[in-house]
């Protein structure tokens, strides 16, 4: 080893007509292809984790809404989700419709079955035509917790709707977003009536 | 660090023929045993090595666990209370992880707040510093996910909850957020997918915090230890070898911490949790009152300050990841805060707002808890981002002794110390 560091770069000389930019080619081809390969090769590790077959066929859920008096509300499960449907009382309706757009800290409906700008007025957020009924995924938009306002004697915040417990969100009689550090009224899933008293989600 | 002089001798043969080969005797030596420390180090110093204990202590009782686990949704909380109940030994097991998870950090966060009373963040020890508080995130990580695998109304809940905070992109990339947590969740809501990646990465971290904390400690012997003077080591009089004086010191104070940690283990080993976790988790009913284990309550009341959800997640990894930057925000030349008179009252108020933001965290968020939650976190970042330059640039420090020898023994007629500095000597501590 000792006497190899003596060799000095002129006995290795570069042949002067070779461009070195030749080498520079290979270099970033080969090194353009390992890194190709190493992401073809971490996608399948990272896709793993997304939501799986069994996750994505939507389950559907059909409710029967017949045993559901004025005021009620049940909770139903679909896609593991908890879902809020409740028969609201006129008072409720009227309440939710009386709000001006502008008092909305989120202006959209977000609901799946209308278009992603519409407007979070009372019957963009109720069942088409069948506006006592408020079909919606009962999941704070804040930090995912269950708001309180299903059962008797839950609190149901300053707005006849939700309260969630977590951190404060309050969400008044259509599920839209009041007051407290959700960003969004609750979403509303995809979901038809298959006849007066039969409704389907998903 | 083979280049420095080491005093390594191999007395039998075996010794030489494998110093010849692999020389991790030697490595040993040099590090652990005749590494010059400064003979001032105090108790403060010794929660590096209490730290090591326990993340060994995690691994250990931690592979065991293991071995009775079931990571399934429908399976875990019971398989728990199975080896709790009918598993030999295993309450002892869980609630020596349980409970050690706690005293982790209780040592992690004297740890933290010694290097940043003596100053041990800055130059040369950044790297230290910077290295730290990886930990600090990995262990983080770590907890969490550990506390998720019992599966019951707790685990469920903040998993649930601090998996949302990554929805928050939403705000500024709309869907993205959202994906991401699909992602980690591997379906629409937390469930079994959730679980299983859980326990996989929450075995797989525990290894990475010990690659890190090898590298924290390589770190720490290039330059050597800090002390509380906060003074350069100027004359080998001034240190001691590691072994037998902080080896002892060390196993002394890790003793005393282990019957500290051994009173929670055998009269109140629960008094840390939260009874709310022995409730099987149950996705369609969040407890009324959500709160983390207490070492991440400053955080949590950090995240419930700000009303909005962006910006609150942005609030609470800042609060940690700002303890990157300290080594450059402070812009004092003296080291320990013991020099420093005015800092001194700030350092402590923020100790004082540490702990009272832990105590707001467990408080609903609500009327003057979010008040003072406010005030406090507003302190938290300030002095990060104002005390730290601010004073450091205008602070008049008291007079530093001319030696660590000085430091202790007061002002030498004779100098104890050669005027000249020598070369500087390198110092460890019981492992960071």
């Amino acid at each position: 080893m000792a006497d190899s560091t003596h060799v000095t770069p002129a006995q290795f000389p570069l042949p002067e007509e070779e461009d070195p930019s030749r080498r520079d080619v290979i270099m970033i081809a080969a090194g353009g292809f390992a890194a190709v390969g190493l992401g073809l090769g971490l996608w399948p590790l990272l896709d793993m984790m997304n939501p799986d077959a069994s996750a994505l066929s939507m389950a559907t859920t059909e409710v029967d809404l017949a045993p559901m008096a004025e005021g009620q509300a049940i909770t139903v499960m679909w896609r593991g989700k908890p879902i809020f449907i409740r028969h609201r009382t006129k008072k409720e309706i009227e309440e939710a419709k009386a709000v001006p757009l502008d008092d909305l800290p989120d202006p959209l409906a977000r609901n799946a079955n209308l278009p992603d700008d519409a407007p979070a007025t009372d019957e963009n957020r109720a069942g088409k035509d069948r506006e006592p009924w408020l079909v919606m995924i009962g999941i704070c938009t804040h930090l995912g917790c269950i708001p309180k306002g299903q059962a008797i004697g839950d609190p149901k915040g300053d707005y006849d709707g939700w309260f969630c417990p977590c951190h404060g969100s309050q969400y008044d009689s259509a599920g839209r977003v009041r007051k407290g550090p959700a960003p969004q009224n609750m979403a509303i899933p995809p979901y038809a009536f298959l006849s007066d008293t039969k409704v389907k989600i998903g | 660090m083979a280049h420095s002089s080491s005093s390594y001798e191999p007395s039998t043969g075996i010794e030489k023929w494998i110093d010849q080969r692999l020389p991790i005797p030697r490595l040993m030596h040099d590090q652990f045993m005749a590494f010059p420390t400064p003979r001032n180090l105090n108790y403060w110093w010794t929660f590096g090595g209490i730290l090591t204990f326990m993340l060994v202590s995690m691994i250990a009782t931690g592979v065991v666990l293991a071995m009775h686990y079931v990571g399934t949704p429908e399976r875990a909380f019971d398989s728990i209370e199975h080896l709790m109940r009918d598993v030999n030994w295993g309450w002892l097991l869980r609630y020596t992880h349980a409970v050690g998870a706690s005293m982790f950090f209780l040592a992690a966060y004297i740890h933290t707040l010694r290097g940043l009373y003596y100053g041990s963040y800055k130059a040369p020890r950044e790297v230290i510093w910077i290295l730290g508080v990886l930990i600090l995130f990995m262990m983080i990580a770590t907890a969490f996910m550990g506390y998720s695998l019992v599966w019951g109304q707790m685990s469920f809940w903040a998993v649930t909850v601090i998996t949302n905070l990554f929805s928050s992109l939403d705000a500024v990339f709309p869907g993205i957020g959202t994906r991401l947590v699909e992602w980690i969740w591997g379906g629409f809501a937390v469930g079994g997918p959730t679980l299983t990646r859980l326990y996989s990465l929450h075995y797989l971290f525990p290894f990475l915090i010990a690659g890190v904390v090898v590298l924290h400690i390589w770190a720490l012997h290039i330059p050597g230890n800090n002390n509380p003077s906060g003074i350069d080591v100027k004359s080998p009089r001034e240190t001691i070898p590691f072994h037998p004086y902080y080896t002892i010191k060390d196993g002394f104070a890790l003793a005393l911490f282990a019957l500290f940690f051994a009173c929670f283990v055998f009269y109140a080993p629960n008094l840390l949790g939260h009874p709310d976790n022995y409730i099987p988790a149950n996705p369609l009913q969040t407890p009324a009152h959500i709160v983390p284990e207490w070492y991440f309550l400053p955080f949590y009341a950090i995240l419930r300050a700000v009303p909005s959800k962006l910006f609150g997640v942005a609030a609470l990894i800042s609060s940690i990841a700002i303890l990157f930057f300290v080594p450059w925000l402070d812009t004092s030349r003296v080291r320990s805060t013991s020099y420093r008179p005015i800092y001194k009252w700030f350092f402590w108020a923020f100790v004082l707002t540490c702990i009272a933001l832990g105590y707001l965290g467990s408080q609903p968020p609500e009327g003057i808890y979010l008040v003072l939650g406010r005030i406090l976190t507003a302190y938290y970042f300030l002095f990060f981002l104002l005390v730290m330059p601010v004073v450091g640039w205008i602070e008049k420090p008291k007079a530093l002794p001319g030696s660590i020898t000085e430091s202790v023994l007061g002002p030498q007629e004779t100098p104890v110390v050669a005027p000249k500095p020598a070369p500087r000597r390198r110092a460890p501590e019981p492992v960071a």
